[in-house]
């Protein structure tokens, strides 16, 4: 007996989703209404791409898609009316262990990616501060690490991207093929087209553990020497107690490491176990204040008593402290938080650092985690964020009179001729932005020459005139 | 020893989760699917992370007549089955159904008597062998039909009976029977529900389902575990009442 199948024979395809949800980034502001349109597999992307271009209205400005993966970006980067979840893309395709290259689809995860190539010896070339973020989201903000003074953005050790244009066609492009819509992708924000795959090469280790020193510093002027001193080490960032002034302003813990080797740590190269801790809940924001933040940056600092200090750390705690607490953005309470990430030009140097640092120190806003690092030369990518000197992350709680006090330190970065990071940004003005990428122009002509500029397009896009 | 894995439904999310961590374990594979396209980048990526031999067939579960022949295929390839897991499924439109006793029936061979055809078939094999485990995935809807989705729970729950008796059948056979009943899964077969704090990932479910197996449990397993204590109450809610609820 058999039953024909009508049902079954219906493809699962992609289709928008019959209830609209709430979307957020990791900083949980701002916060926008929207239909995920399902991916289930690969050939679903064009189908629903094609789709969405046939059912979309003539008028303008074009209602938003975007892809979307882990939503680790900070803002609104990621958010749209329609987003296209990338995350059942996580597959691996090809690997080749002779020369450590992994062609994989764009949902698989950094943590994924880990877990299946440490215990084959092998590691990212360079990761973020999170390793829940996808290769698509990756390669879309184009992250760096704290080998970027060596190594560059994640972007350099892509071999190549399968793009999923506006017209659903895919295109393979790399440094040599449609080298312009590579250089576009890479940080491009997704706002080129959907990346469907890419191809990777990976590191060897001998270990799983890194060999990290610590140094302690008494001011930001040390601090930078230190950088300097240890421009060699493989990873190199330095924590800075953001609540601090005077002759102490900028005293940082300065954390270097390298990836140890076979006779200090032998087979181990074991992956991370996941993590048990987790914020169930928004907390009351008041939780963070300016007593408890200044204790813990105090103890934080105090925390290491030695000048210098060592110590063989796994790479999960080493690079990923803040994920062994799931749901850690929490923490800022349900009005959210923002992530201000600038960089200055080298010449900005100490002057730069020391004018924006001192306003953010006497503000009082500042929070946990103020994380400084050098950057290494700037890449040819058309948005990509870093430049050669110093970038500064913190987090600032979202409240009624924080904008305007981050349009001040714009500013101040834009006078220094820096910029702040995409990834990131909730909320910078369309001048700030254009006049600090200047390949703006260049990003835009090649999304019309593509058509992208006519379907992708995300909150921030809308924002920045893009 | 690296073990001989059948997977009935392979493109699962439920099923993909599990034969990963085989894969990664570099165990044989062999995986069975509707899906030409979707069954190579899967068995494309447990190649890559791991599996010793990975092979697959297209197989529509609904053509019972093509049953046999493909577990001969099967059995072919790989001498002995240390285990298998079923775990193909739709999840039907209830309110179609009701309209519709064409959808309802093909909706009742998909996820029920298609299933009894391949144990019928695999447990001959399972009892010759005189070892193995065989892991089906039904679903805590088939403890108690409910007016949302009885069409599935009375196909699921069909299963679980059949699985009762195999497993009265083949325990003096050294054969394991596992019915694997998860709760609320997030996976593209929900992706169109509203998820809660009852909601789990495929990778939690399958870490249970590997783990059950190696314990070698022929029993009912709930994943994750506080379905145990759900079902055990909606289980035994007297009809009186359960009749007038909207469930």
């Amino acid at each position: 007996m058999s039953l024909s199948n009508e049902s079954l024979n219906k493809e699962p395809s992609s289709k928008p989703s019959a209830n609209t949800s709430r979307l957020n980034g990791w900083g949980n502001y701002p916060t926008i209404k929207s239909s995920p349109l399902t991916i289930r597999h690969t050939q679903d992307i064009s189908t629903a791409i094609k789709t969405f271009q046939q059912n979309k209205p003539k008028i303008l400005p074009p209602p938003s898609l975007i892809a979307s993966g882990l939503r680790r970006s900070y803002g609104d980067s990621a958010l749209a009316e329609q987003t296209l979840h990338t995350q059942t893309l996580n597959h691996f395709l090809t690997f080749d262990a002779t020369q450590g290259v992994v062609h994989c689809a764009a949902g698989v995860s950094l943590a994924e990616l880990l877990n299946v190539f440490v215990p084959k010896g092998w590691f990212l070339p360079v990761t973020p501060g999170t390793q829940f973020v996808t290769i698509g989201g990756a390669i879309a903000s184009d992250v760096h690490g704290k080998n970027h003074h060596l190594d560059g953005c994640f972007s350099q050790h892509i071999l190549n991207i399968t793009l999923c244009l506006a017209s659903g066609e895919s295109i393979i492009c790399s440094l040599t093929e449609h080298r312009e819509l590579f250089l576009a992708t890479c940080g491009g924000m997704g706002l080129t087209g959907v990346i469907v795959s890419a191809t990777l090469k990976l590191i060897p280790i001998e270990s799983a553990f890194i060999q990290e020193t610590t140094w302690k510093t008494e001011n930001l002027a040390e601090t930078l020497e230190q950088f300097e001193a240890h421009q060699n080490a493989t990873y190199s960032v330095a924590w800075i107690d953001c609540l601090t002034t005077g002759k102490h302003l900028g005293r940082s813990l300065l954390m270097l490491g390298e990836h140890a080797t076979e006779q200090t740590h032998a087979n181990n190269l074991k992956t991370a176990p996941p993590s048990k801790l987790n914020v169930p809940f928004n907390m009351p924001s008041a939780l963070l204040n300016a007593f408890t933040v200044k204790a813990f940056n105090t103890l934080y600092y105090h925390k290491t008593r030695q000048k210098e200090s060592q110590r063989a750390v796994h790479y999960a705690p080493y690079f990923y402290p803040l994920d062994s607490i799931q749901n850690w953005n929490r923490l800022y309470g349900k009005k959210g938080f923002t992530q201000y990430q600038f960089v200055l030009p080298k010449a900005a140097g100490l002057e730069g650092l020391t004018k924006i640092l001192t306003e953010i120190v006497n503000s009082k806003r500042g929070s946990f985690l103020a994380v400084l690092k050098v950057f290494g030369a700037e890449n040819a990518n058309y948005l990509s964020f870093p430049m050669e000197g110093y970038t500064l992350a913190i987090d600032f709680k979202i409240d009624p009179t924080l904008f305007a006090f981050l349009d001040k330190l714009d500013e101040m970065v834009l006078h220094y001729g820096g910029r702040l990071y995409l990834a990131k940004d909730a909320r910078m003005s369309e001048a700030m932005f254009k006049q600090s990428y200047p390949n703006w122009e260049t990003f835009q002509t090649i999304r019309q020459q593509y058509g992208a500029d006519q379907c992708f397009n995300s909150l921030q896009s809308q924002r920045l005139g893009l | 020893m690296k073990k001989n894995i059948l997977i009935i439904g392979a493109t699962s999310a439920i099923a993909q989760a599990t034969l990963r961590l085989y894969a990664q374990a570099q165990d044989n594979l062999y995986l069975l699917g509707r899906n030409q396209e979707q069954l190579n980048t899967i068995a494309a990526d447990a190649t890559v992370r791991g599996a010793n031999q990975v092979h697959i067939a297209v197989l529509d579960v609904n053509q019972f007549e093509t049953h046999q022949a493909k577990l001969n295929q099967v059995f072919e390839t790989f001498q002995t089955l240390d285990i298998v897991l079923i775990a193909h499924g739709t999840l039907p439109d209830q309110t179609a159904c009701e309209k519709d006793v064409h959808q309802t029936m093909t909706e009742l061979s998909t996820n029920g008597i298609s299933t009894v055809s391949l144990l019928t078939l695999l447990a001959n094999q399972f009892e010759k062998q005189q070892h193995g485990s065989i892991a089906v995935i039904t679903s805590v809807a088939g403890d108690r039909g409910r007016q949302s989705n009885y069409v599935y729970g009375a196909a699921k729950g069909m299963i679980s009976i059949f699985l009762q008796g195999l497993r009265n059948r083949l325990y003096a056979h050294n054969v394991q029977v596992l019915d694997v009943k998860p709760g609320f899964v997030d996976t593209p077969m929900t992706a169109d529900f509203k998820k809660g704090a009852l909601w789990a990932q495929p990778e939690q479910i399958a870490k249970s389902i590997v783990n059950a197996i190696h314990k070698k449990q022929s029993k009912t397993l709930y994943t994750p575990f506080f379905w145990a204590g759900i079902m055990l109450i909606i289980r035994n809610i007297p009809e009186m009442i359960f009749k007038r609820l909207k469930l």
